[in-house]
């Protein structure tokens, strides 16, 4: 009998749709084109002809086809005019110099203190816990100016320099460093939901072994928290590599140092509707997030998750 | 006159740009760019390096003593990096919004009651406020009507990857495809937006959308409501799927179809998680800064607070005032984060 019931389970949970309409099958279907085609204009209006983009839409090269290539020669590789003298290359690298550090050490970080919290027993844990949260929700255009000044003049008080200025405006340092320093709140509070699931008798039997926090975090905890480590780490890597703000603030105006959002947006208005340029300039920047989003996608849902679905 | 489209046309053009730097050339880029990677390993090294001996070490320290060290090395870090990007330099803009322009002086509430009366920061609060009642409204409405039906699909990975994807790009980008969408051709000319071309050909009286107060905030909106759907749909779906099979046969049963079952049982079953959908998509409206800062630059009656208050900070130079309208943020949020801690501390204590 038993038997039979497991040899069913995997038909019920098939069926376990009832009401599949297709009605609602057709909608959603609809919405999904709706929503794709404006990106599917933009990746159109990159391949087109200059002369064809000033007298017609996106639409017309289905008819008419004039592709070509050049837009990207000039955007990459030719650079001139308001593209800036090396093309947008350079700032590809900018965003990954200030990316990858961004995201190592914010998961890093995140993931010992959310140990910390969830596992090593000390007054005031919960305390810190809700303060943390509580930081999470802090906009962080409260600290973009005095982080600013921090790191350009440092910390005086009574006219004695405390803490000398950090020398690093104008660097790559001074980009990722805050961004390590906004998603601390979030990515230890995902971190926590995750670390703090862990089943407790498993921690507890390495610690009757003799196992320290040390080795528990590195044997058990580490390991474990491989998925979860992946899904926060595309998540901040989408976010910080999409970022706008903190590049505008952190990076100034140095073209040395400018994500490739920031470099976008600006040509976005020293160009103005040369679409020619702005199109396949706009293209290359989203289509590393697209791949990874394409292809770690699951991860990234699974993240998603951790944070707004309480089981 | 463009300088940039003077720099093409100029019989000299090829002098005047070469003269600055030469294209991009791949030794160049090498030269330019091995400094960079050079400093992400180093700050790699720099961290794995000191982490693996702390824990080399640490792993020896028996005993009471190690939670003070595992503490030192595990949650002090993080504290800090928090406190000293987030938690003090939010109270300094406090501080700092009850001075002047300068910061020279303490200038009392009259950063708050001058903001109050500026016209052109009444506009920005009043967009403000539009954002963040209208966008969420959509977002999350539209992403439970997806995630309901979604639930009734067959097969829906791809649909669900497609309304999801606009969320790995970035709201420049994003802007910018909807700046194409949005673009206006005089009437009678063929049009280059899509938008432009479909109200031509239905015989509505073209408009320069983004142009067009205050109608303009609205096609803005949209943007993020582009953008931010799939993630209410992924999260709603998710919680929809939880939803224990039996409760929704049995309304069925009972009678309950369509829209009566979703009234009855799907929202509220979810409902938790649609305050979570909201409450994020407010916080996120509130602060949201790209769209309007690309497409707009809060010209045309667009302003919003947040791209006002980098304008009054960067701009301006006014850091009493761009303090104010921080705190004015933060004011907005600080309900949610009251509400979102109070409902941790219960779950907690369970």
């Amino acid at each position: 009998m038993a038997k039979t019931l497991k040899k069913n389970k995997p038909l019920v949970a098939k069926n376990n749709r009832p009401f599949t309409s297709p009605i609602a099958s057709a909608i959603v279907s609809v919405i999904a084109i709706l929503w794709t085609i404006p990106t599917f204009g933009l990746v159109v209006t990159s391949f087109r002809d200059k002369e064809a983009i000033l007298s017609s839409g996106w639409w017309a090269s289905f008819t008419n086809p004039s592709f070509t290539l050049a837009n990207f020669r000039e955007v990459l590789f030719t650079g001139g005019g308001s593209l800036g003298a090396e093309g947008m290359i350079p700032f590809a690298v900018n965003s990954l110099a200030i990316t990858i550090p961004a995201v190592v050490l914010s998961v890093g970080f995140g993931l010992m203190a959310a140990y910390a919290l969830a596992w090593i027993p000390f007054r005031f844990s919960d305390h810190v816990f809700y303060g943390l949260f509580a930081l999470q929700g802090v906009p962080l255009q409260l600290s973009l100016l005095p982080l600013l000044t921090f790191f350009a003049t440092g910390v005086e008080l009574f006219d004695r320099q405390i803490i000398p200025p950090l020398g690093i405006v104008g660097t790559l340092a001074a980009v990722w460093f805050p961004h390590v320093m906004f998603g601390m709140p979030l990515v230890t509070y995902l971190l926590h939901n995750f670390v703090s699931a862990l089943p407790r008798e498993l921690l507890e039997a390495a610690r009757v072994d003799g196992a320290n926090h040390f080795e528990v975090f590195r044997r058990i905890v580490l390991p474990l928290s491989l998925p979860a480590i992946a899904s926060i780490a595309i998540f901040q890597f989408l976010w910080i590599w999409n970022d706008l703000l903190v590049g505008l603030v952190f990076a100034g105006g140095t073209d040395d140092v400018a994500p490739l959002t920031l470099h976008l947006s600006n040509l976005s208005g020293s160009l103005g509707s040369k679409w020619e340029n702005v199109a396949p300039a706009a293209l290359f920047s989203i289509i590393i997030p697209l791949i990874v989003f394409f292809s770690l996608q699951r991860y990234f849902v699974r993240g998603l998750l951790a944070g707004s679905v309480k089981s | 006159m463009d300088p940039g489209i003077f720099l093409d046309n100029h019989p000299h053009a090829k002098f005047f740009i070469s003269k600055g730097a030469d294209a991009m050339t791949w030794s160049g880029l090498l030269e330019t760019s091995l400094p960079k990677f050079g400093q992400i390993g180093a700050v790699l090294a720099i961290f794995f390096g000191f982490y693996a001996l702390a824990f080399a070490a640490g792993s020896r320290i028996q005993g009471k003593r190690q939670n003070g060290w595992a503490l030192a090395l595990f949650l002090v870090p993080g504290i800090s990096l928090a406190m000293i990007g987030l938690g003090i330099p939010a109270f300094q803009t406090f501080i700092e919004s009850f001075k002047s322009a300068d910061s020279s002086q303490w200038v009392g509430f009259s950063n708050y009651t001058k903001a109050a009366q500026d016209p052109d920061l009444r506009l920005a609060f009043f967009n403000t406020m539009s954002w963040v009642i209208i966008g969420p409204i959509i977002v999350t409405s539209l992403g439970l009507a997806l995630a309901t039906m979604l639930n009734k699909m067959k097969r829906e990975a791809l649909a669900k990857s497609l309304i999801f994807m606009p969320m790995a790009i970035s709201f420049v980008g994003g802007s910018l495809i909807w700046k194409l969408m949005y673009q206006y051709q005089e009437p009678g000319a063929p049009q280059t937006g899509l938008i432009g071309q479909i109200m031509q050909s239905l015989g509505i009286p073209l408009q320069h959308l983004l142009l067009w107060s205050p109608w303009n905030n609205l096609f803005l909106i949209a943007v993020y409501v582009w953008a931010s759907v799939g993630f209410a749909m992924v999260i709603l779906s998710a919680a929809i799927k939880n939803i224990p099979q039996d409760i929704e046969e049995a309304a069925s049963l009972d009678g309950a179809s369509g829209l009566r079952l979703f009234r009855t049982v799907t929202v509220p079953m979810v409902k938790t998680t649609i305050i979570v959908v909201l409450t994020t998509s407010m916080v996120g409206t509130l602060k949201l800064f790209d769209v309007v800062r690309t497409m707009t630059g809060g010209n045309f009656k667009t302003d919003v607070l947040s791209n006002r208050m980098f304008d009054e900070h960067f701009v301006y130079f006014n850091n009493g005032r761009g303090s104010t309208l921080a705190m004015f943020i933060f004011f907005g949020v600080l309900p949610i984060i009251i509400y979102n801690i109070r409902s941790l501390r219960a779950e907690r204590q369970h």
